[in-house]
């Protein structure tokens, strides 16, 4: 039994710190979200060159043979600095899938130049009517001699504007809802018929809906087998869902934190507000939340490591504590901070979005509850 | 990072399965089951057989008697209890005054005490809280002066639990009233039971059971030999022992045996009714409670961890009992939740049958104790604020 980090976490941890210490102040987050793209590509090209691009990935591909420890550690220093590059689409969601489903080829020609910071790449996983259901796919892709049509409407595609590639799970066989029948596209951005309608989200990030109108693909698009594609979609999603968990503990420690703080500092009626019970009490909440939130998440980074079968529990587990515990966290952290909490002007409110967007990516609290309540162990 | 045991380890997880399965008797595994209380001579056996494997001393140093367990082991093992369902150890012995002893007495003390406490040859109980003396512990008023070879106590000790078996009662006493704090001036006294002047007055809880009582204390003598490390420090040594009670009052296990066993009924039918199963709102309120113990218990993992390499256990205990308090009742609610119209009954009728439903509403009222005994969880906070938030 052992919760240590090991020498690789803990540089990784330390040279994520580092950077967020020296390089990425509040005020140049701020710009950078606030900059047409969203993010900068001077930054981008930093993590690549640090190799934090490569974490996940074999060491053939030119990866770093990370596993979902070095992703926790990783999410959860960036989480700090509330980095706005985009991790989660390149790395985890779009390289998600090409690790899994990739060919040679196609490795050669996305992945490697993804993990080099050349190319940007995300993966379309929602739609508009799918709510959090994963294989709700009505975007269709047929056949037109040796190529694929595809047509449909792809929803909060993260990072989509700034994406060369978008990675496109589309209904090759059945209905709407089935898990079979989906298979993953490669699609080049500025493939005709490819409209993305992009705009800023509230946590200073970026998507779009993406209209797919008779996009035509090679056949080499296919990213592993017609038919068989949910199978990477879906561990993908479990390993993204774990990534933004981790992004959403470290923001909690940070709130936690930084109410304590201020709690110290802001005087009223003559003494610190930190000495109020009330006060004091709702921030030993957050802590033990914080407490555990993380405990969960190391318990889900182990499972999804080990691959056992309490994997997929455990995944909920935590997105569930994550948007529950998470959220009154985050609005206590806004309460103790009084008016100054709901200013723009202060991070803390910032951390608290980015927080309250993860309390729904990839399944809200409800949702996660529900495949608790119904699973059977 | 991993949470694998070690070969010993799982050897040892063998050898603790093993002796529960094949020691453990059918007649107080179905008393536990039953969910009534254990009468006290069942009590008592089980931790005499604990005793003969050398099983009773947990946390106690091997010198004592104790099992030298490492912190892996002690987890195993209380996982293990958790699974079969074993009576939980009347702590006030084994885990409260023993360690005090071994930690602060005097040889004497050790030799006299310590060997009847491992075999469970002597009952115990606690004198801390008083009437006016609940969360503000340090107001105590039950005094005890200094009459040549012995001490003369006068007062009066509440919420003493199971004090009506009790041999001996350790007992939180002030010495000195002339002091600056008035953590100073107590020191810790144990007394005979038997002694003239002890009187036993039972308090009836909400669900008509008799488990704590009122002590009073009129001009009882107790040898000086009785008083345990130095004078007036007994407040230190009290803190030490809360520190110990806390701990063990997270029941991560028990919880989870118990959150298992009610996943399992929820999926049979009752009655004719349709299984819980069935019901999502309730299977709903299951699920939260399980990723709430999950938690906790890698929290508590966690705090292992840190002992094993070395760091002291601190206010974290605080942190195990108040989230496991909380999920204790959480599932005593659903419990009596689940058991709907039929956890009205109040004594188990043969005209209604299943009846470990009634027991349900009885151990839900009955456990509202757990969030105020031990330090209030309110006063938990107050800790934690204190010395891990610096507030």
């Amino acid at each position: 039994m052992d919760f240590s980090l090991n020498e690789i976490q803990a540089m990784l941890a330390d040279s994520v710190d580092k950077f967020i210490q020296n390089e990425y102040d509040f005020d140049t987050r701020q710009a950078y979200a606030e900059s047409d793209t969203g993010f900068s590509a001077e930054v981008w090209s930093t993590f690549a060159e640090l190799g934090w691009t490569a974490v996940p990935f074999a060491e053939d591909d030119g990866g770093l043979d990370g596993g979902p420890a070095d992703i926790m550690v990783l999410m959860q220093q960036l989480a700090r600095g509330l980095v706005v590059e985009p991790y989660l689409a390149n790395v985890i969601l779009a390289g998600g899938i090409l690790r899994r489903a990739a060919n040679a080829e196609q490795k050669e020609r996305w992945l490697q130049p993804m993990i080099a910071g050349e190319l940007h790449a995300t993966l379309a996983f929602n739609e508009p009517q799918a709510r959090y259901q994963l294989a709700s796919v009505a975007t269709t892709a047929t056949r037109d001699g040796g190529d694929w049509i595809l047509n449909g409407c792809k929803g909060i595609v993260l990072n989509a504007d700034t994406s060369d590639l978008l990675i496109i799970p589309a209904r090759t066989s059945g209905n709407t809802d089935d898990e079979s029948g989906i298979t993953l596209f490669g699609v080049a951005a500025d493939s005709d018929g490819l409209t993305c309608n992009a705009y800023a989200t509230y946590d200073g990030q970026r998507a779009a809906e993406v209209i797919l109108d008779g996009v035509c693909v090679e056949d080499r698009a296919v990213l592993g087998e017609v038919d068989n594609g949910f199978a990477d979609l879906d561990a993908t999603i479990d390993e993204a869902t774990l990534a933004v968990c981790a992004e959403a503990v470290g923001i909690m420690q940070v709130l936690k934190d930084k109410t304590v703080e201020y709690s110290k500092d802001r005087s009223q009626f003559g003494v610190p507000i930190g000495s109020f019970q009330e006060l004091q009490h709702r921030m030993v909440d957050m802590l033990m939340a914080c407490e555990q939130a993380q405990s969960t998440l190391m318990w889900a980074v182990m499972a999804g490591a080990s691959g056992s079968e309490e994997s997929k529990r455990a995944v909920s587990s935590i997105k569930y504590l994550v948007s529950t515990a998470g959220r009154s966290l985050g609005e206590d952290a806004i309460q103790i901070h009084g008016g100054m909490g709901v200013t723009w002007e202060l991070d803390v409110a910032h951390y608290f979005k980015r927080l309250t967007a993860i309390g729904t990516m990839f399944g809200d609290a409800d949702w996660h509850l529900d495949k608790l309540a119904s699973a059977s162990h | 990072m991993h949470v694998t045991f070690s070969e010993a380890d799982l050897a040892f997880q063998e050898e603790v399965r093993a002796f529960f399965r094949d020691e453990y008797p059918d007649e107080i595994r179905e008393a536990v089951s039953s969910g009534e209380e254990l009468p006290p001579e069942m009590q008592i056996r089980w931790q005499k057989i604990l005793f003969e494997k050398g099983w009773a001393g947990i946390n106690w140093p091997v010198e004592y008697g104790g099992t030298g367990w490492t912190p892996v082991q002690k987890y195993i093992y209380a996982r293990e209890e958790g699974n079969a369902n074993t009576p939980v150890i009347v702590p006030f012995g084994l885990n409260m005054v023993g360690p005090v002893i071994y930690t602060f007495g005097s040889e004497a003390q050790k030799q006299r005490f310590l060997p009847d406490i491992l075999a469970s040859n002597t009952w115990w109980c606690q004198g801390y809280s008083e009437p006016g003396a609940g969360s503000d512990l340090a107001s105590l008023k039950t005094k005890a002066d200094l009459a040549g070879d012995h001490w003369v106590v006068n007062g009066t000790k509440s919420w003493t639990t199971l004090g009506q078996y009790a041999d001996w009662i350790f007992c939180l006493v002030r010495t000195n009233s002339d002091v600056a704090r008035r953590q100073e001036g107590i020191s810790f006294l144990l007394i005979d039971m038997k002694t003239p002047g002890v009187s036993v007055k039972p308090i009836i809880l909400l669900d008509g059971t008799h488990e704590v009582n009122e002590i009073h204390f009129d001009n009882v003598e107790v040898p000086v030999e009785n008083l345990v490390g130095e004078e007036g420090k007994g407040w230190t040594y009290g803190k030490v022992l809360l520190q110990h009670e806390r701990t063990n009052s997270a029941n991560t296990f028990r919880s989870e045996y118990r959150l298992k066993k009610l996943r399992e009924q929820a999926a049979t039918s009752v009655r004719g009714a349709p299984p819980l199963a069935d019901d999502k709102n309730f299977m709903r309120r299951l699920a939260a409670v399980e990723v709430e113990l999950k938690g906790l218990e890698y929290t508590e993992l966690r705090t292992l961890a840190a002992v094993s390499s070395g760091k002291a256990p601190g206010p974290e205990s605080s942190f195990l009992k108040i989230k496991g308090t909380e999920i204790q009742q959480a599932i005593d609610t659903l419990y009596m939740d689940a058991a709907g119209y039929y956890a009205l009954p109040y004594r188990a009728d043969p005209s209604v049958g299943e009846g470990t439903e009634t027991l349900t509403a009885l151990r839900y009222f009955n456990f509202r104790k757990a969030t105020i005994y031990a330090g209030s969880n309110e006063i938990q906070k107050n800790i934690i604020a204190k010395h891990v938030l610096g507030l």
